[in-house]
């Protein structure tokens, strides 16, 4: 907002009564955000493309798990002990990963909108998501809440 | 037609989020009939979508 009001009034001299003040204060507001956007979005470190592969060691070769999932206690998420894991293990996230699982599951975005937000494919999106539940469950396993 | 549990890992995580096609459900819901370890990751994954909403209630 302090940057519109500057940009207008460095810009002052160039409002030739061309539109009314108020259009032409929303002008400036909205070429602002989209700057702002494109900043931000250009900050961010380049993102490599990230491909599932490396879960694949997760497999054996003939497909099957090299560590099969375990049944959890039907209301596992309603015992405080799942819980206080389950908070680990989500901190204990890559951060990109973490993000995406908790728009996810948390805020309930779609696929779509975590992809714009993070500024990453479709593809990249699912893979995220993929790799958050594969390492949630194995770390939750290892903290010993299978019954 | 049959897939392993690699693939079938994948398409589970990818049914949470987005519905499948349906030929890719049927192969999942085959492979689910006869794999008790991906039934249960199948589960998992609804699992963590609760356990994340009782942490932020």
């Amino acid at each position: 907002m302090q940057e519109t009001l500057l940009a207008a009034l460095a810009a002052e001299k160039s409002f030739a009564g061309r539109s009314n003040l108020r259009t032409w204060l929303t002008g400036i507001l909205k070429h602002k955000i989209v700057d702002s956007l494109r900043r931000s979005t250009r900050e961010r470190a380049p993102e490599v493309e990230l491909s599932a592969d490396d879960l694949d060691e997760l497999f054996d070769a003939s497909g099957h798990w090299r560590e099969p999932p375990q049944p959890w206690p039907e209301q596992a998420f309603e015992q405080k002990a799942f819980i206080q894991a389950l908070e680990k293990c989500l901190a204990a996230l890559p951060a990109r990963t973490g993000q995406a699982f908790l728009m996810r599951e948390h805020l309930g975005f779609d696929t779509g909108d975590i992809c714009k937000e993070l500024a990453i494919t479709p593809t990249h999106c699912w893979v995220l998501l993929y790799r958050a539940r594969m390492a949630l469950r194995q770390c939750l396993e290892k903290s010993g809440i299978t019954r | 037609m049959m897939i392993d549990c690699r693939e079938a890992s994948r398409l589970i995580s990818q049914n949470a989020d987005r519905p499948l096609p349906l030929a890719r459900r049927v192969q999942l819901r085959l492979h689910l009939f006869v794999c008790d370890a991906c039934t249960n990751f199948s589960r998992q994954v609804r699992q963590l979508r609760k356990g994340v909403r009782a942490i932020f209630w």
